[in-house]
């Protein structure tokens, strides 16, 4: 039974070689347990490797439990020793046409996983018998694998017809193949960004019908793949719900809330409101019972019915009281409860939210305070018994719950306005247990909103400026503006002793320019006009609204089409955290040290304070800094001149509060060479030498004739695909407008004219202005080449962040439609006088917050052919100076769009050693999207 | 939905077993998990899903080992964590528990269910008993034919083998009910709700086709039955992957061909109000600064007929609280100091019956005037009535049908529990 006993016991010295003497025994036993131990100490992390070829040796046995630990060890090791993991190939292919299923499944399965090249290519033709072997489990992991060998080669996958089969195999038989099918299609599809799993009429019947009889995993992968699928006619969403719906019966989450999201989609499409309605009734219990499976599956469900209910409220208005909090339920459960309570406001809850806020965990009960704010100010009927609750807690003198509670206090006052200021005294009581910046700021703006009306609002105030100097920069900022408050309001000499001490305080003993020049302001206006500052200081102020934060429409749909994943979970689109691309044959540890850099780290690399305080904005609304828009009240920063920005107001402030990083201290001549987190970044995506612009590259010749140009273009579809039809081309510049140059050769039997471009939405939203290929008739095997120029459409612009995307229709007369992608390289958008001076880029620069790098690998020797390559793509190089201590060079480079409405400027900063590999490359632009883009055409230009 | 690795962790965050099925995560991942878990940790805001530099860590906790799941992609993460709860029952299957000792003793076996349960990172097959069929311990190893992946893999029926024999042909079905409820300090009823389970246990030969009957209202209206017979409107039905969901939402019918052994058929909902069974009222006084007297009155509000059997009523005290004392009308009251709490228990407690206990204890004086905030935890109240369901769900028939024609005998059997979060708040 027990396989592992003292297999992790030895570490006495001289192991290794008496390892490979026992695995090179005779004794099958003997041989067997070696390995064993061999797995063990890899298990552990002792490096084996060194036996590689000794435990290999053990590949060709009868015996199935030994042939997986070999597999196993193989899996582990073979990229370490690539040469003699051919080795293998031998054994590999011929287990492949074992007698036994489970052993021809084993063995394509562990090939896929051996990302070396030279195996790579022997796998192919086991692929391929696998993929119609006889056993339903062989073709299943044969599926799998066509998924593993797109990882490793695309090329390949496509040359040998494995999509063509993997396609096919959405008809087969056995509905675990089908499934596997579409998890594979899916991913490529995924990955390559192309149309490989195109859902026909037929196909939806097909994964529909195995949707009744796969298993619970095979149903998750077809459920995520109808969602996908595009809904717009309301037949066919109806027919899916409906087919869909018994799903939600399932014992298997997943299941339920991948049938849920496909259900969602669905509602979208369809017009009829009874449907909607009696949808919407049979999603609501099984959402309900999702809370009574295990807590981190309640954790998921939780984050995603707060988006449902966002689209949807009435979906669950009805069931409050299935989200109150049990007493044992995990902190992370409870909070999205409270959350999720927040959005369903109900006067119910305040009870509720009472008791939380009496329980024992500080972050859950400080929440329940927000979130009986948040009540009174979203339901005005409530408002009152909020406001009791409030003052109960105040009463309990807890020193967070004081402090919570003052600040939600400040909201409600801000939200009702003279109405509840009789609870003023009441507050004033708790003043010494404030020592939270937050709660002392809203106090603060209290005593100074309602001054005339607290007796002795100026000894109040007097006690908080006592500490003055030692106060963070919100609280001063409310004590100086609450003072002036005070002295419009009360001119006392007690209140003109206070503003004189403030005034001076804030103007001559502060380093904070924000505090020192709001104090200025008021100074000029009091000594020059005081009724002008009362005008100004005592303006009424607008009332705030319900602060319940949603997401924006278009981040929630996108959200909700993928309900049950990550991009749920985090409640961002995927493309914020995805950090996953093909990463070809590499390992990840050797691309331990160029990862990608996630934005949230690179902020605090910046500038910690700022940065934490994104993240706590980002927490308190729901966890997405990037996606999450402002929680509406911003109560602090209301008056007109009254209120600078408040530590973390709003979610949306991080990104613009983020402080600029390294990259600006060397463009100002500073030495902050070590704060270079931006060296560390991933490869280029998935590179796509299609892209390239031939007249780019040679340095810019843009009247070459196309004929000439012909043999370098890129080929856009072959004539297998074409039916004879050949095309090369790319997209250029030409004459200060895109334009996409074709060369076509026709190879097919017949002639072939009407020639017609079409181009699907893009980032730049470029279509053709003239639709007509101008290549005449081309009889069989003639040729010809002709630009059609691109001009900008807006109803072309595809939305979402920028991708070179470039997905083209080429319609002919005779032989059909044809569709390619290609590659849009930006500098065939960027303008001939993109170019600002320097002062420009630099203010430019400092203006934006948020700046994208990436290490290229490309080589510069010589600067001014860079500079010439660069001008040639219409990225201007306006500065180039070097790094001092470092031998390195910065080049500040710019260029400009002009595609598009508004034009947008891009600013690079390049740092590179002349002559060594590696340029660094760090982008800011007010579209940070087209960072990798620009990094791409940087590449291109620089040759790498 | 591709993960890119399976790690099993000890306690302290050392890889104890990991396959790696992608090659795009390092394997310090688990250093950095475990190192990002403590500082959310110390933070308050740990979750079970984690997002650090790119990477996203999905994981829990049985026992001492963590099961973690890493990932570069936008995985279903719902499917993910699934997964490795569905991973913990097949390792508790063949290991009896999962723990560190258990993985280490059998990490080749491990290895061997990590490859099959997982392929590319793609869930795939996750049925112990079946996989327990061609993925076997030592000890069942002994046999000499060549092992071959069973039908049931692939099929659409994919929880049970064909050729099963059994010579007592049996089936037992268990209706358990829980009852979870929220009773405010002030003794009204917050919420509650039933969570009712069908558990199974099937001993039969072949391939049995079997048929449920329930008395269900939505079933009955749909035939125009009269309401002699009491139907119970069941809110929400979650059935286990055997029982075929499209006919079910067709014509209410349960069927399916079951597994061979235990497991959940169905699970059902109902949030109708359920009037408390077992009432529970903690009076407390403070007869002196220092003293403070329970008195507690447990009531059992279900027919005379009946008896909940295993009660436990548990009282949570102050953790200061100094030599509780208690008095009982019924049963016997000890002190858990360990859990800061008296717990009362009664082997039987008839239906219609009022039963009394009163504790007394003394706090610190000193601690006394300040009075520590948190409120006390609720009361928690356990219980089981066999016999008896709150909702009045019936069995009216289980059909099994094989082509070989055996009679089957069904056996039912009813039982009411306390669930998990009955709770009573205390003043």
């Amino acid at each position: 039974m027990a396989d592992g006993k003292g297999y992790f016991s030895t570490t006495k010295r001289g192991e290794i070689h008496e390892l490979k003497e026992e695995l090179a025994s005779l004794d099958k036993l003997k041989k067997k347990e070696a390995v064993k131990k061999v797995i063990a100490a890899m298990t552990v992390g002792k490096d084996v490797s060194m036996l590689f070829p000794a435990v290999v040796n053990n590949m060709q046995t009868e015996d199935l439990e030994l042939k997986k630990l070999v597999y196993l060890y193989l899996i582990n090791y073979a990229k370490t020793q690539p040469d003699l993991a051919i080795m293998a190939v031998n054994t590999f292919v011929k287990d492949s046409q074992d007698p036994n299923p489970l052993i021809r499944a084993l063995a394509v399965r562990t090939m896929g996983c051996i990302r070396v090249d030279k195996i790579t290519e022997y796998l192919c033709d086991p692929l391929q018998r696998c993929l119609k072997d006889d056993d339903p489990y062989v073709r299943k992991t044969a599926a799998v694998c066509v998924a593993k060998l797109f990882d490793i080669s695309p090329e390949l996958v496509e040359d040998r017809g494995f999509l063509d089969m993997l396609r096919e195999m959405l008809s087969d038989a056995n509905p675990m193949v089908v499934a596997n099918a579409i998890a594979a299609l899916s991913e490529i599809q995924e990955l390559g960004g192309k149309e490989v799993l195109q859902i026909t009429p037929h196909t939806l019947f097909k994964l529909l019908a195995a949707l009744n009889e796969c298993t619970e995993w095979g149903q998750v992968f077809i459920l995520d793949c109808l969602a996908g699928y595009d809904m717009a006619d309301p037949r066919d969403a109806e027919k899916i719900a409906e087919r869909v719906m018994p799903r939600l019966q399932h014992a298997n989450s997943a299941v339920v809330l991948s049938a849920v999201k496909v259900i969602m989609r669905a509602m979208d499409s369809v017009k009829n409101e009874d449907l909607i309605k009696a949808w919407s009734k049979k999603m609501a219990p099984p959402l309900v019972t999702l809370l009574s499976s295990e807590p981190e599956v309640q954790y998921v469900a939780l984050r995603n019915i707060n988006l449902i209910v966002q689209k949807r409220p009435s979906l669950l208005s009805h069931e409050v009281k299935v989200f109150f909090c049990k007493y044992n339920d995990p902190l992370y459960v409870k909070m999205e409860k409270l959350e999720v309570m927040i959005r369903l406001a109900s006067e119910a809850n305040i009870d509720q939210l009472k008791e939380y806020a009496q329980e024992v965990d500080v972050d859950f009960v400080r929440k329940a305070v927000r979130a009986i704010g948040r009540c009174a100010v979203s339901l005005e009927s409530a408002a009152e018994r909020c406001i009791n609750v409030l003052l109960e807690l105040i009463k309990t003198r807890v020193n967070y719950v004081v402090q919570e509670a003052v600040i939600v206090i400040k909201d409600i006052f801000r939200r009702y306005p003279n109405r509840y200021e009789s609870i003023i005294a009441t507050l004033c009581d708790n003043l010494e247990s404030l020592d939270e910046p937050e709660a002392k700021a809203s106090m603060v703006w209290i005593i100074g909103e309602y001054a005339e009306r607290i007796d002795n609002a100026d000894e109040l105030l007097e006690a908080f400026l006592e500490t003055f100097p030692e106060e963070t920069a919100p609280v001063q900022l409310q004590l100086l503006t609450a003072t002036v408050k005070l002295f419009l309001k009360k001119p006392t000499e007690s209140a003109q002793r206070m503003i004189q001490l403030v005034l001076s305080a804030a103007t001559t003993e502060t380093d904070n320019p924000d505090l020192r020049d709001r104090a200025y302001v008021y100074w000029r206006l009091l000594s020059t006009d005081p009724e002008a500052a009362k005008d100004v200081v005592l303006a009424p102020k607008p009332v705030i609204s319900d602060d319940v934060s949603g997401l924006e429409p278009h981040v929630l749909q996108q959200l909700l089409a993928q309900i049950g994943s990550l991009a749920s979970v985090y409640q961002r689109p995927a493309d914020t955290f995805v950090s996953r691309q093909r990463l070809a044959v590499a390992r990840a540890d050797e691309l331990q040290a160029v990862e990608h850099k996630f934005v949230e780290d690179d902020a605090s690399e910046g500038g910690a304070a700022a940065a934490q305080a994104a993240r706590d904005a980002g927490s308190s609304s729901g966890g997405a800094p990037a996606a999450a828009p402002a929680p509406a009240i911003d109560l602090l920063g209301g008056d007109l001149l009254g209120d600078a920005p408040e530590p973390a107001p709003a979610a949306a402030a991080p990104a613009a509060a983020a402080p600029p990083a390294a990259g600006l201290d060397d463009l100002l001549g500073g030495m902050a060479l070590g704060g270079a987190p931006a060296a560390a970044v991933a490869a280029a995506p998935a590179p796509a030498p299609k892209a390239a612009d031939p007249f780019d590259l040679l340095g810019g010749a843009p009247a070459a004739a196309p004929a000439a140009a012909a043999p370098q273009a890129p080929l856009l579809l072959g004539a297998e695909k074409g039916k004879g039809l050949t095309v090369h081309g790319a997209v250029v510049r030409r004459g200060g407008a895109p334009a996409y140059e074709l060369t076509l050769h026709n190879g097919a039997a017949v002639p072939a004219d009407g020639f017609m471009l079409q181009l699907n939405s893009n980032a730049f939203g470029l279509a053709p202005s003239n639709q007509v290929v101008a290549v005449g008739t081309l009889v069989p095997g003639a040729g010809g080449s002709a630009a059609v120029p691109l001009a900008f459409n807006p109803a072309k612009v595809a939305a979402g962040p920028a991708t070179s995307k470039l997905q083209v229709a080429l319609k002919t007369n005779q032989l059909g439609v044809f569709y390619w992608e290609d590659a849009l390289p930006l500098p065939s958008v960027l303008d001939e006088a993109g170019t600002i001076d320097g002062n420009e880029f630099l203010s430019a620069w400092r203006a934006l917050p948020q700046e994208t790098t990436q290490r290229l690998g490309a080589t510069v020797a010589d600067i001014d052919a860079a500079k010439a390559a660069l001008g040639a793509a219409r990225l201007f190089v306006l500065a180039h100076r070097p790094v001092p201590g470092t031998g390195q060079d910065a080049l500040y480079v710019t260029g400009r769009i002009t595609a598009g409405t508004a034009p947008t400027q891009l600013l690079l900063e390049l740092r590179l050693t002349r002559g060594a590999p590696g340029v660094d490359v760090a982008f800011k632009s007010g579209r940070q999207d087209l960072a990798p883009l620009a990094f791409d055409a940087v590449a291109k230009a620089l040759g790498g | 939905m591709s993960l890119s690795a399976l790690f099993l962790l000890d306690a302290k965050g050392r890889p104890l077993i990991y396959r790696d099925y992608r090659g795009d995560v390092s394997t310090k991942a688990a250093e950095r998990f475990i190192a990002k878990i403590g500082e959310l940790e110390d933070a308050g805001r740990l979750s079970p899903v984690i997002h650090d530099d790119g990477v996203t860590y999905i994981y829990l906790l049985h026992v001492n080992v963590y099961l973690l799941a890493v990932t570069r992609a936008n995985v279903n993460a719902a499917a993910v964590l699934v997964f490795l709860h569905r991973l913990v029952a097949v390792f508790r299957h063949y290991f009896e528990e999962l723990e560190e000792e258990s993985v280490r003793d059998n990490f080749v076996t491990v290895y061997e269910l990590l490859d099959e349960v997982m392929d590319y990172g793609y869930p795939q097959f996750t049925e112990a008993n079946i996989l327990s069929e061609y993925i076997k311990t030592d000890a069942y190893r002994m046999e000499v034919s060549p092992v071959k992946p069973p039908m049931a893999v692939t099929n659409a029926v994919s929880w049970r083998s064909e050729g099963i024999r059994h010579k007592k042909n049996e089936v037992f079905l268990d209706v358990v009910e829980s009852v979870n409820l929220l009773v405010s300090s002030t003794g009204a009823v917050v919420s509650s709700e039933v969570v009712g389970t069908l558990k199974m246990r099937t001993f039969l030969t072949g391939m049995p086709e079997c048929k449920l009957g329930l008395n269900d209202k939505v079933l009955f209206e749909a035939q125009g039955r009269s309401n002699r017979q009491k139907a119970v409107d069941l809110e929400d039905i979650r059935f286990h992957q055997c029982v075929r969901l499209a006919r079910f939402e067709n014509d209410r019918t349960i069927s399916f061909i079951p597994p061979d052994g235990a497991f959940d058929l169905m699970s059902y909902r109902l949030s109708q109000n359920v009037k408390p069974l077992v009432w529970v009222e903690c009076l407390v006084e403070r007869p002196s600064r220092s003293r403070t007297d329970y008195v507690v009155k447990a009531r059992s509000q279900f027919k005379e007929r009946s008896a909940a059997t295993n009660v436990e009523i548990i009282l949570p005290l102050p953790p200061d609280a100094i030599s509780p004392q208690s008095r009982c009308s019924q049963g016997s009251a000890t002190y858990v100091p360990e859990k800061s709490a008296m717990v009362w228990s009664l082997k039987s407690f008839p239906g219609g019956k009022e039963f009394l206990l009163r504790v007394n204890f003394n706090t610190p004086s000193v601690e006394a005037e300040e009075e520590v905030h948190g409120k006390m935890p609720p009361i928690k109240v356990k219980f089981e009535i066999p016999y008896f369901t709150v909702s009045g769900l019936q069995v009216r028939y289980l059909k099994v049908i094989e082509k070989s024609g055996y009679q089957a005998l069904p056996w039912v059997r009813y039982i009411t529990t306390a669930g998990p979060s009955y709770e009573i708040r205390m003043m």
